[in-house]
């Protein structure tokens, strides 16, 4: 059964791994793609077009209420919390979580809860333990999780953290994420 | 076998507990979360029940109704949007540079802060218009649902811990002098200069269920929103349309969008970076 959504984590080293899998991933990739990458609030705002430089599918910087389309990745804004809904995301400007927002276990826990067993979660490179909880929910409804091999990650904290939590359905080098993700997508 | 004979669930168990939960809290309180975006409305229903000692929805649902202080301490969660001063340096340099100069044109003006939750934001429009000149012919309205949200907002304290981010933003937004005039330090708390609340008024308002109380110049609504599902965005856009004077400014946050509002065609943007539109039509 064709998944619905694929949420991914990342933390430090994140950037250069996120571009690697979504640079992977075709035009066509039929579901969509919610991002949360650790950042600080000072950022300038232009990690979406870095992200999608070399990407076919669009990436765009999340705004509240946007529509998930398929073949689209959206990025949550330095600040801010990055939530879905079924078919729609939404923000919130909640404390921070573990001194993260974006957080990524408040991404994922929301994907787990709105997507069920028609999730993806993705946990990438980062020198925190965000995720583990939120990989984990994903797991527990029914959906599809996977982890970067923490020995190819820029930081293995990350990874490491998730796999310590619960297993993982597919622990994956950077490379082969994308093709994992367009098969359990179709 | 006996499983058979258990009765079938047609929905989600929680999503029902929720819908009773924002039905029961209406009829009882008057307050209207029905149509509030779910995921984040979860989180802080969750977030409540932990901090309750309870295990579900509909146990917090039982609390609340017997037990009115468990339901004010359950709205101060829900009205607390972590805010800080001058949230978006861009959006108060824009501010500066291209509505403090319509607002010039004005004898008297009135500003209306919708959701200024502990009043970060309203402290940092009354410090903007201060130094443009314009505070002493100002009436800032700073209105929350919340009573004890709105206490704190009144008190001006703020902890001084965060005092070094907000300078930053301060002086990244364009402040012209320096930041620390506005405070004095009272232990681990800095307290704002009193006259900065002195042309405003603070009030209880409830975006969704109140209507419009002014015409206002300004209206600031940052991240208030975003806790709201469409329909009723595009209710609460409404509201704020009305009650905008025209060629009113109606400022947002970085990453909400009027494009749904039902009300795009009204505004004109001011500036492509940040979020200040002009009633129009």
């Amino acid at each position: 059964m064709p998944r619905g959504i694929v949420a991914v984590g990342a933390s430090w080293g994140g950037v250069q791994a996120i571009s690697t899998v979504l640079r992977n991933l075709p035009a066509d990739f039929p579901a969509p793609i919610v991002i949360a990458q650790h950042r600080g609030e000072e950022t300038p705002t232009r990690l979406a077009e870095t992200l999608g430089r070399r990407a076919a599918i669009g990436v765009v910087e999340a705004t509240d209420k946007d529509a998930l389309e398929p073949g689209k990745a959206y990025l949550a804004p330095p600040g801010y919390h990055l939530l879905v809904e079924r078919g729609s995301l939404s923000l919130s400007t909640e404390e921070e979580v573990r001194y993260s927002r974006p957080s990524i276990d408040v991404l994922f826990e929301s994907v787990a809860d709105a997507y069920r067993e028609d999730a993806v979660g993705v946990i990438l490179t980062g020198a925190s333990d965000d995720g583990a909880a939120g990989l984990a929910r994903i797991r527990r409804r029914g959906g599809v999780t996977v982890v970067q091999e923490p020995a190819t990650a820029e930081r293995r904290t990350m990874p490491d953290a998730a796999l310590a939590r619960g297993r993982a359905h597919r622990v994956l080098a950077l490379d082969e994420i994308a093709p994992f993700l367009v098969k359990v997508c179709s | 076998m006996a499983d058979d004979r258990q009765p079938l669930r047609r929905r989600d168990v929680e999503a029902v507990e929720l819908d009773l939960f924002a039905e029961g809290i209406f009829e009882a309180y008057g307050f209207d979360f029905r149509k509030y975006s779910r995921p984040s409305f979860r989180r802080r229903i969750w977030r409540r029940v932990e901090l309750e000692g309870l295990t579900s929805i509909t146990g917090l649902l039982e609390r609340v109704l017997h037990d009115p202080p468990a339901m004010q301490r359950l709205l101060a969660d829900l009205s607390v949007n972590v805010s800080a001063m001058f949230r978006d340096p861009a959006f108060f340099r824009v501010f500066r540079a291209k509505v403090v100069p319509l607002l010039r044109t004005y004898p008297f003006l009135r500003v209306w802060n919708a959701g200024c939750a502990t009043g970060e934001e309203t402290m940092s429009v009354a410090i903007l218009l201060k130094e443009a000149g314009l505070y002493d012919r100002t009436r800032i309205y700073a209105t929350d649902m919340d009573d004890a949200t709105l206490d704190q907002a009144k008190s001006r304290t703020y902890p001084i811990a965060k005092m070094r981010e907000y300078t930053e933003n301060y002086i990244e937004a364009g402040g012209t002098r320096s930041f620390s005039e506005y405070y004095v330090a009272d232990g681990n708390q800095v307290v704002f200069q009193p006259s900065l609340a002195e042309n405003v008024v603070f009030a209880q308002h409830n975006l969704v269920t109140d209507r419009s109380f002014n015409e206002f110049h300004v209206i600031m609504c940052r991240n208030v929103m975003i806790y709201f599902n469409r329909e009723l965005q595009e209710q609460v856009h409404k509201l704020l349309y009305e009650s905008l004077t025209h060629f009113g400014v109606l400022g947002l946050g970085s990453r909400e969008s009027i494009a749904f509002s039902g009300h795009r065609e009204e505004y004109e943007e001011l500036d492509e970076s940040v979020r200040l539109y002009r009633k129009v039509a």
